[in-house]
C-alpha cells in the first residue's frame, strides 16, 4: 500500500503488478468464458450501431456501404437545425414530455396519498390492482380502447357530446385535440403504475411522526401537508430530475400508433420523424444525424440530472 | 372536541373512498365500453348504436367466432408466443452471466466492462444505425431481428447484479474451495438462490416481447410471421381488413365489434398471468428504484 505513494516505482515492480494482474485474470478465466457470449453480443448489437452512426457525418449510399461513403462533416446537422421542421419537432417533443410529467406527477402523488390514507384495506388492494393494469398493455391495445371512447361514430365521449347537442369531434385526427389525446392517454395508462414509488416512500415514513401528529390533534389535511408530503418530497424531486434527463423521449410507441397525416404538425416528434425520413424516405444520413443529435443531448441531460440528483438525495439511478 | 375530531376523520375517509371510486371508474369504464362493443349483437347495434349497459342474456359471441374462425388470429397468437418465449430465453441466457460477472468485485477489468455497458445505456444514436445493422445482417423476416437488438437491457442487468451482490460471499467461497469453477458456482449455488429475481427479470422481458409491435412491423414483411399486436393494429386501422377477417355485406357483426373483440383477445393472455406479473413487477421496480 505504501509503495503506491512513492514518487517513482522501480520498473521491476510495474512488471510484477502486470504479471499479478494477468495471473488474477487467468484465475477468473471461467468467468470471462461465461461472459463471452454477452460481451460479443454487446460488441455486435450495441457497438455495431454506434459504428454505423458515423453515417451521420457522411453521405451514406447503400452501394458504397458505411465505410465507403464520403465524409461531409456536420452538413446534415446544419440541414436539420436550419430547416423549418426543427422548431416544430423540438416543440412537439418537449411539449409532450413536459406536459406528461407536469400533469401526471401531481395526479400520481394525490392517488398515492389517497391509497395510503384510506382505511379500506381490501378496497385499496383492488383499486391498486386495477390502476396498475394499463401499464402492462401495449399501445396498440390502448389505441383500440381509445377508438371505443373517442371515435366520432360510436365513441363514448362523442355519444355524450351529441346527447348534449354538440357536434362529434374527431379527437384522434383533429390538430386541435390531438396533443391532449396523447398527454391524457399517457396519464391514464401510466399514472397508476407510477404511484408505487410514492407509496413505497409513504410507507417508509416513520409511524412515530403520525402518532405524534395524532396526539397533537392534527387534522387529516394537516397530517398530509406537514408529514406525508415532506416525507416523499425527495422521491418527487428525484423522479422529476430523472424524467428531465429523458425529456427528448416523448413516447415513440404511443405516438407512432396514434398519429396520422392530419396531425403530423402537432404530433410529430423527433423519433417518428427519424423513422419516416430514414426508413420510408431513405434519407439515412439525415435521419441518423437527427438521432445522433437527440442521443447527444440526451446523454448530457442524463449526466447533469443524475449529478444533481446524486447531490440532492445521495441517490442515483442510471 | 373528541367527537368532532372523529367526525372529521370519518368525513375524510368518505371523501377518500369517493375519490378512489372515481379513479377506479376512470380506469374501468373504457374497458367496460370495449366489452359491450365486442359482445353487442348486430341487430341492436344497427338499431341503437352502442348502449352503456347490455344485458348479458343478449351477449353475442359472433365477433369472436368470426375473428378466431379465420386462420390469421390463431397463427398470430402462436407467433406472439414463439417470440415471447424465445426472446425471454435468449435475454436471460445473455443477461445472467453478465450480471453475475459484474457482481464479482474482484474480476479484473470489471470497471471497464461496466463503463462500456453503461455507455450504451446512456447514449443511443437512434433507430437508423440499428436498422442498417439488422438489414445488413439479412435478418429481415427473422424473429432474431426483433429479439436481438433489445435482448439485454442494461437496467435489468443492474437490478439482477445488485441481487447477486446481496448473496452471502461465503457460499461461493465454500464452493470454490471445494474446487468448483465459476460455471458450477453459478449453476449450483447462485441460480437456485435467485429464483425470485430470475422470475422478475424474466417477466420484465416477457411482457416487453409480448407487447412489441414496432420492430415486427419494421422487420417482418411476411404476414404469416406477424405477431398479435401487429395484426390488431392492422385491424384497428382497417388496413386490408378482408385479409384477416371474413368481412362482407353479410357479416353477422359490425366492424366496431370486430375491432373491440380483437382488443379483448389480445388482452386476455396478459390478464391471465397478471396476478403474478403484478406481484413480481412491484418487487422488481422497487429493487431498481431504491438501488444504492
Amino acid at each position: 500500500m505504501t509503495l503506491k505513494t512513492l514518487p517513482s516505482l522501480p520498473p521491476s515492480t510495474e512488471k510484477l503488478n502486470f504479471k499479478k494482474f494477468l495471473r488474477s485474470m487467468w484465475r477468473q478465466r471461467w468467468l470471462y468464458f461465461l461472459m463471452a457470449p454477452t460481451l460479443i453480443y454487446f460488441v455486435v448489437f450495441k457497438y455495431g450501431p454506434l459504428w454505423n452512426a458515423q453515417i451521420a457525418f457522411k453521405d451514406f449510399k447503400p452501394l458504397l456501404g458505411v465505410m465507403g461513403s464520403p465524409w461531409v462533416g456536420f452538413k446534415h446537422f446544419e440541414t436539420f437545425i436550419n430547416s423549418f421542421y426543427f422548431t416544430e419537432l423540438m416543440t412537439n417533443t418537449i411539449i409532450f414530455s413536459v406536459a406528461k410529467l407536469l400533469l401526471g406527477l401531481p395526479i400520481a402523488v394525490i392517488c398515492a396519498i389517497a391509497l395510503h390514507e384510506t382505511w379500506l384495506v381490501k378496497y385499496r388492494t383492488f383499486v391498486q390492482t386495477m390502476i396498475y393494469l394499463p401499464h402492462f398493455l401495449s399501445w396498440v391495445i390502448m389505441f383500440g380502447v381509445l377508438l371505443v371512447i373517442l371515435s366520432p361514430g360510436n365513441g363514448l365521449l362523442n355519444a355524450i357530446i351529441e346527447k348534449f347537442g354538440g357536434e362529434p369531434i374527431p379527437f384522434l385526427t383533429s390538430p386541435d385535440y390531438f396533443r391532449w389525446v396523447v398527454i391524457l392517454s399517457d396519464i391514464w395508462k401510466e399514472t397508476g403504475w407510477s404511484t408505487i414509488l410514492y407509496l413505497a416512500a409513504l410507507l417508509a415514513i416513520s409511524p412515530d411522526l403520525y402518532e405524534a401528529a395524532a396526539v397533537d390533534g392534527a387534522t387529516p389535511l394537516q397530517r398530509i401537508w406537514y408529514i406525508s408530503l415532506p416525507g416523499i418530497l425527495p422521491v418527487i424531486v428525484l423522479v422529476t430530475l430523472l424524467r428531465m434527463g429523458h425529456i427528448l423521449e416523448a413516447g415513440f410507441n404511443q405516438i407512432f400508433v396514434l398519429y396520422s397525416v392530419p396531425v403530423y404538425s402537432v404530433g410529430d416528434i423527433l423519433d417518428t420523424w427519424v423513422y419516416r425520413q430514414g426508413v420510408l424516405q431513405f434519407q439515412f444520413s439525415l435521419a441518423t444525424a437527427v438521432g445522433f443529435f437527440k442521443g447527444a443531448i440526451g446523454l448530457v441531460l442524463i449526466m447533469v440530472s443524475n449529478r444533481i440528483a446524486k447531490r440532492l438525495a445521495q441517490q442515483s439511478i442510471y | 372536541m373528541l367527537h368532532s375530531k372523529t367526525r372529521d376523520a370519518m368525513l375524510f375517509q368518505i371523501v377518500l373512498a369517493i375519490f378512489l371510486t372515481i379513479i377506479l371508474l376512470i380506469i374501468l369504464i373504457p374497458f367496460w365500453r370495449v366489452i359491450v362493443t365486442a359482445f353487442i349483437p348486430l341487430d341492436i347495434y344497427t338499431r341503437e348504436g352502442v348502449p352503456f349497459f347490455l344485458s348479458p342474456t343478449k351477449w353475442s359471441f359472433e365477433a369472436f367466432r368470426q375473428l378466431l374462425g379465420h386462420s390469421m388470429f390463431p397463427r398470430a397468437a402462436w407467433n406472439s408466443v414463439v417470440i415471447t418465449l424465445l426472446g425471454t430465453a435468449i435475454s436471460l441466457f445473455l443477461t445472467i452471466p453478465l450480471a453475475y460477472g459484474l457482481s464479482t468485485r474482484t474480476l479484473p477489468g470489471r470497471k471497464l466492462i461496466m463503463t462500456l455497458i453503461l455507455f450504451t445505456y446512456l447514449f443511443s444514436p437512434g433507430l437508423i444505425p440499428v436498422y442498417l445493422l439488422i438489414t445488413g445482417m439479412k435478418l429481415t423476416n427473422n424473429y432474431l431481428a426483433i429479439i436481438l437488438p433489445p435482448a439485454v437491457s442494461v437496467y435489468n442487468t443492474l437490478v439482477m447484479m445488485s441481487f447477486f451482490e446481496g448473496l452471502p460471499e461465503e457460499l461461493k467461497d465454500a464452493a470454490r474451495i471445494d474446487g468448483a469453477n465459476e460455471l458450477q458456482v453459478l449453476w449450483h449455488i447462485i441460480l437456485p438462490l435467485s429464483k425470485p429475481i430470475l422470475l422478475t427479470i424474466g417477466l420484465f422481458y416477457a411482457v416487453f416481447f409480448w407487447n412489441e409491435f414496432f420492430t415486427p412491423l419494421l422487420y417482418l414483411n411476411d404476414n404469416n410471421l406477424m405477431p398479435l399486436p401487429v395484426l390488431l393494429r392492422n385491424i384497428l386501422i382497417s388496413a386490408s381488413f378482408n385479409e384477416y377477417v371474413e368481412y362482407n355485406a353479410f357479416s353477422s357483426s359490425s366492424i366496431e365489434s370486430l375491432k373491440a373483440a380483437g382488443v379483448l383477445i389480445t388482452m386476455i393472455p396478459m390478464l391471465l398471468i397478471y396476478p403474478w406479473i403484478q406481484r413480481y413487477f412491484t418487487k422488481g421496480t422497487l429493487v431498481g428504484g431504491v438501488k444504492e
